[in-house]
């Protein structure tokens, strides 16, 4: 069995697939960040694109609907000047009983250079990886409960942005931790870059057993979670993947677990709150924070276009990098 | 080799900065720019701008240009690590601009700053100068004004080091891009 790290990067340590931001090394991921901050310039520009990826044709292969992911993701191609194609395979050939596979072969045969996938199957991006030909990149848009690397990435992005050091910082990761690929990708991307203290927050049925084995903290009290954190990650209770009875009701929910003005106290005054999207209002997070000073969740998907842009030009196959594989 | 000078023999930087200044002066005149704008290409680019801007009394701030996401060659070797975002903090429509680099070669990071230039704004002219030219000019490009010229061998590169203090010195290099 091969590692997704066999899988994602060539023999020179650089990116080859985008799959998982699990077992990269610390350098990587400061060079993804680095990358996006140098696209940021690219938005003052009269023409809003630069001439990267300019012949190369992008694929978003959506098994699964996403508005936030699937646009960014193509207005960074655009911005990258790379030719876009939409993909909405839960539509499509699939529902007439096409293989993966097949789909994946039929894809290929239209010569293009990357495929960006979003499965409700976790490891579908990587099983996509690696049966592709050679010359083709994958990237996860996010995969069942797995991983989604990108939004990990543009959130590491805007903490930094915010707070720089991440050895001095508590992270608190807030709400439905058990169906959340965005919490996995988060708490190892926080771990790699050496993040203080992380915790996760939320009621014993939405927090996985075991959870501290990837080095946080678990806490079922809202107040005593959010104490002296510099950051609030609020995640969106996913109430289409809950078949049991994981919470009374979401009147209750937001009682006990919903974001106010008055549970933020708990947090340092400077902390900024962050959401990977979209927001239930008055499920989650209280509108007035929501939208309040310490918000930065619109800051969020403006940073997603800048590491999605650094993230498909570095894993872009190029031709020595195809020798050198 | 006798097209290949040695260390001691490369020309003096402050010298070449003066000999640059003096001819950008000249075109500044003759082309009657009043208040051109400076921008130089990251990084070499961006030290002999520095001196040049203070010596030539440009009052907007020094724009920096890095030109990785236009080169010709990332098909060929893909993203160049350590980019820096461009700061260009003034509107290029309609300005005058100096363009300034360190070594002009092939021609191909002019394309390239030129190609950036325009995504930003249409210029009213752009002029070229460089510290110093050496042969090898592989598309129709020239500066306009240069502090010195070099002939080197194909196999030889000549490379800015900086930014305190400003020296030139020559490299072989194993193999030429195509």
């Amino acid at each position: 069995m091969t590692t997704a790290n066999d899988l994602q990067l060539n023999d020179r340590g650089q990116l080859r697939h985008f799959l998982s931001v699990e077992g990269l090394p610390q350098a990587l991921l400061e060079s993804i960040m680095d990358t996006a901050e140098s696209f940021a310039s690219v938005t003052e520009q009269t023409v809003k694109k630069v001439p990267l990826l300019r012949g190369k044709t992008i694929v978003n292969l959506f098994f699964e609907t996403s508005t936030r992911t699937r646009t960014t993701f193509e207005l960074a191609a655009k911005r990258l000047s790379a030719d876009v194609l939409n993909v909405n395979i839960a539509t499509s050939a699939t529902t007439k009983g096409e293989s993966l596979l097949d789909t994946i072969r039929n894809i290929e045969a239209m010569h293009v250079d990357m495929f960006v996938v979003r499965h409700a199957q976790s490891g579908a991006p990587h099983f996509i990886a690696h049966h592709v030909a050679p010359h083709i990149s994958v990237i996860n848009a996010g995969d069942g409960r797995h991983a989604h690397p990108t939004q990990a990435m543009l959130d590491v992005f805007t903490i930094r942005k915010h707070k720089g050091d991440f050895t001095q910082l508590k992270v608190a990761i807030v709400g439905d931790i058990l169906h959340s690929r965005v919490a996995r990708s988060e708490i190892h991307a926080l771990r790699i870059l050496g993040t203080r203290e992380i915790r996760v927050v939320g009621p014993r049925t939405l927090l996985p057993a075991g959870i501290e084995s990837l080095g946080v903290k678990a806490y079922y009290d809202l107040d005593s979670g959010l104490e002296g954190v510099d950051v609030i990650i609020m995640l969106r209770l996913q109430r289409e993947r809950m078949n049991g009875a994981f919470i009374p009701s979401e009147h209750e929910y937001y009682a006990r677990f919903g974001l106010t003005g008055k549970r933020l106290a708990q947090a340092k005054e400077d902390a900024i709150v962050m959401h990977p999207g979209p927001i239930n209002r008055g499920v989650e997070i209280d509108s007035k924070v929501a939208d309040g000073s310490r918000s930065v969740i619109l800051q969020q998907v403006t940073h997603g276009i800048a590491i999605r842009m650094a993230v498909m030009s570095m894993a872009m196959r190029h031709d020595s990098g195809e020798k050198m594989a | 080799m006798s097209d290949s000078p040695s260390l001691s023999r490369l020309p003096d930087t402050q010298s070449l900065l003066d000999t640059l200044e003096q001819h950008l002066r000249q075109e500044i005149a003759s082309r009657q720019l009043t208040d051109p704008v400076m921008i130089g290409i990251h990084s070499g680019g961006v030290w002999v701008a520095e001196q040049l801007h203070q010596r030539l009394n440009i009052s907007k701030p020094l724009g920096k240009l890095d030109i990785t996401f236009y080169r010709d060659d990332f098909s060929q070797v893909g993203m160049h690590p350590q980019v820096q975002a461009s700061q260009l903090p003034f509107t290029l429509e309609g300005r005058d601009i100096l363009l300034i680099d360190d070594v002009f070669y092939t021609g191909r990071t002019i394309r390239a700053a030129l190609n950036e230039i325009f995504d930003y704004g249409r210029p009213a002219q752009v002029l070229l100068g460089v510290l110093i030219e050496r042969d090898g000019r592989q598309i129709p490009l020239r500066p306009d004004c240069v502090g010195g010229t070099l002939t080197l061998s194909a196999g030889r590169r000549i490379k800015l080091t900086g930014p305190n203090p400003l020296a030139l010195s020559v490299h072989e290099v194993r193999q030429e891009p195509a």
